[in-house]
């Protein structure tokens, strides 16, 4: 199989690198540190001791037999990234990124954030490294993801509300970007979602895979074969590609990615770029995009901030057309209802954005058979939407 | 010999670009803006072509590309602006636009139809040469220049890169960081503009955080244009007698112009 991306950042005909000329040296620079610190014992010596005595790995694959009866067919497993330190998969990139950032000597980080997980951890992660931290966030997300807002304050860093656009995860994005131009000596620009210009896609994806190459030795270990299908959730894709690609080779296995569906795709009230977007540029990646038929990007909507987002990175467009991973939607009440059906069969709260893969899975797991096997990537545990799901409940 | 290779055979003083927001106030305004500009002593304009996510703009001309966009403008309505503005103007026009809206309405076919309104030249903030390559290919078929940029962190294989492959100028930016005025240049400017010019023949233009006539006057004798966007925006969206006061701020720059180079580097 060929090597993805190529070296300039391609992933078939998705990625690339589409910035403004001053950031071409810092992504040049960042390029060849990630190649050294690849294949650099010590750097995967350090990141792997961190991952374990600090973040908490590896996580359990759970059978989740009280779920899996209620459609009585196919076993679901849960891939408990939502017990990990800082409460999601989030934190294994921004451990990742946060050593290489120390080992090329920078002293300040610059991050987004959307439902506030990715900032969170890159907070814990710059305390935890002696690094200065600021933290863009939308200022609908702000509002809607308040308590994060508080943990990334306790752990030391700077949130910045973002008042330009739609106030989510795409305006932090670029002003996060205008900070890093600004300080590009200075500064690293830690990156949360597999988006973003070449290096970021296969950075991301590399150090998400932890998820996907544990799940395939403890799934392998559990029942002697491999899972049938794996279901995860899609905004930018960090969770999806991390747990997809250590199964790229077996073909056996089914990849589906669920995105959010907000209100439905009749209108513009979603956040599914790969099935009702159009192929552009947003954030330095060519990928499918929510556009106007005039290039102007979209304002998205979901109820789950973390995939409340206009694009998606490269690599899942590319397995899309390639056909080697398929793509669904699901909506906002869905999402909703799967987060209590598993709060209350499984005692576990999901984030809102994982609640969409586990909708997807239970209706999945209805139309196959009591011998097949679905991982369902639970990407975040759901403290941090408490309070929008507060609302929902009172109207039950 | 086009437009702007004629704007810079035989220049003596730094030529003075502005670059507006198309539709910003509206449209009315940018269409009376050019000829305004030119009477000032503004030697080519760049039309701005509003975008939802303009990555590399600070805050005056973000917030004059969402009202742009508001009001409606669309990339076809500026190919219609920059058409009506060749009728009255016989300036260089750029479009300056991030790739998105350009790759929305196909390349090719946004060149044909900005070389047939009479526009000279494109500058693409988000698309270094690595990806230009069908956008190049479209301009140079219909005789616009894609003008390349250089950013003071360019190592000089990229200046050479860039040196190789942008026509009509090069568009230097003045510093790290975005759009928006500032009160001096910034320091290192003149070693920026000496690396670029010692790996390149082109003419040089530097811009992003030039708005007074003190750094103006600086530049005289260093580039060969000065660009100033984000105050003559600010201008044009300060009130409806907008006019006036962007005459005065752009004879003023000119005039600095022209006096720096006789006072000399």
């Amino acid at each position: 199989m060929k090597v993805m991306p190529d070296e300039r950042g391609y992933f078939g005909g998705f990625g690339g690198r589409f910035v403004p000329e001053v950031l071409m040296p810092a992504l040049e620079e960042l390029t060849a540190a990630y190649a050294g610190a690849r294949t650099d014992p010590s750097f995967q010596e350090e990141f792997h001791y961190y991952l374990q005595r600090w973040s908490g790995r590896p996580t359990p694959l759970y059978a989740a037999e009280r779920l899996s009866r209620l459609q009585g067919r196919a076993r679901i497993y849960l891939k408990r990234e939502d017990l990990l330190h800082t409460g999601a998969h989030k934190i294994n990139n921004a451990l990742g990124q946060g050593l290489l950032a120390k080992k090329m000597g920078k002293k300040r980080i610059v991050a987004e954030t959307g439902a506030g997980q990715h900032g969170v951890a890159v907070a814990a992660v710059c305390a935890l490294l002696g690094l200065a931290c600021v933290v863009y966030m939308g200022e609908e997300d702000v509002c809607r993801q308040a308590p994060n807002v508080q943990r990334m304050r306790l752990l030391g860093a700077e949130v910045k509300a973002v008042t330009d656009g739609s106030r989510t995860l795409k305006d932090a994005i670029n002003e996060a970007i205008r900070d890093w131009v600004t300080h590009i000596e200075s500064t690293y620009y830690l990156l949360g979602s597999a988006v973003g210009p070449h290096p970021y896609p296969s950075l991301v994806r590399d150090f998400q895979s932890v998820s996907g190459l544990e799940t395939r030795e403890q799934f392998l270990a559990l029942t002697g074969r491999l899972p049938d299908f794996i279901v995860a959730c899609v905004g930018g894709g960090s969770n999806a590609i991390g747990i997809f690609h250590p199964f790229l080779q077996d073909r056996r296995v089914r990849l589906i990615g669920v995105e959010a569906g907000g209100r439905g795709l009749d209108g513009d009230e979603h956040a599914a770029s790969l099935a009702a977007g159009r192929v552009g540029v947003l954030h330095g990646a060519k990928s499918f995009v929510l556009q106007d038929k005039t290039g102007q990007i979209r304002s998205t909507h979901s109820i789950s901030a973390g995939l409340d987002y206009p694009g998606v990175g490269p690599e899942h467009s590319y397995l899309k057309c390639s056909g080697r991973a398929s793509y669904v939607v699901v909506e906002d009440g869905a999402a909703l209802e799967a987060f209590l059906l598993l709060s209350r069969t499984e005692g576990i709260i999901p984030a809102l954005e994982s609640a969409h893969a586990v909708a997807y899975a239970l209706e999945l797991a209805g139309s196959l058979k009591k011998e097949q096997t679905i991982v369902v990537n639970l990407s975040g545990r759901g403290d941090k939407d408490l309070g929008i799901v507060g609302g929902a409940l009172e109207v039950e | 010999m086009s437009r702007l290779a004629a704007l810079f055979a035989g220049r003596k003083e730094p030529a003075l670009i502005a670059f507006i927001t198309v539709g910003y106030p509206d449209l009315a305004a940018t269409l009376e803006a050019v000829p305004l500009l030119e009477s000032c002593g503004v030697d080519a304009v760049e039309l701005g072509i509003p975008f939802s996510d303009p990555l590399v703009d600070g805050i005056t001309i973000q917030q004059a590309s969402y009202r742009a966009l508001q009001k409606g403008i669309t990339p076809a309505a500026c190919l219609e602006a920059a058409c009506l503005i060749r009728q009255k103007s016989a300036l260089p026009l750029l479009f300056m636009s991030y790739y998105n809206p350009i790759l929305s309405y196909g390349p090719a076919l946004f060149c044909r139809e900005a070389a047939r309104a009479g526009v000279d030249g494109l500058i693409i903030p988000d698309l270094p040469l690595e990806e230009a390559g069908v956008l190049e290919a479209s301009s140079l078929r219909h005789n616009l220049d894609l003008v390349g940029l250089l950013a003071p962190n360019s190592p000089p294989e990229r200046i050479g890169l860039v040196a190789g492959r942008s026509r009509g100028f090069i568009y230097l930016v003045s510093l790290t960081g975005v759009t928006g005025m500032r009160q001096e240049l910034p320091p290192g400017v003149a070693d920026f503009v000496a690396r670029v010019r010692s790996l390149s023949s082109l003419p040089l233009c530097l811009g992003f955080g030039i708005s007074t006539k003190e750094q103006a006057a600086q530049l005289s004798g260093h580039v060969e244009g000065v660009i100033v966007g984000s105050s003559i925006v600010q201008l044009m969206g300060s009130g409806e007698k907008w006019q006036p006061a962007v005459a005065r701020f752009v004879r003023g720059l000119k005039e600095a112009l022209v006096q720096g180079r006789q006072a000399g580097p």
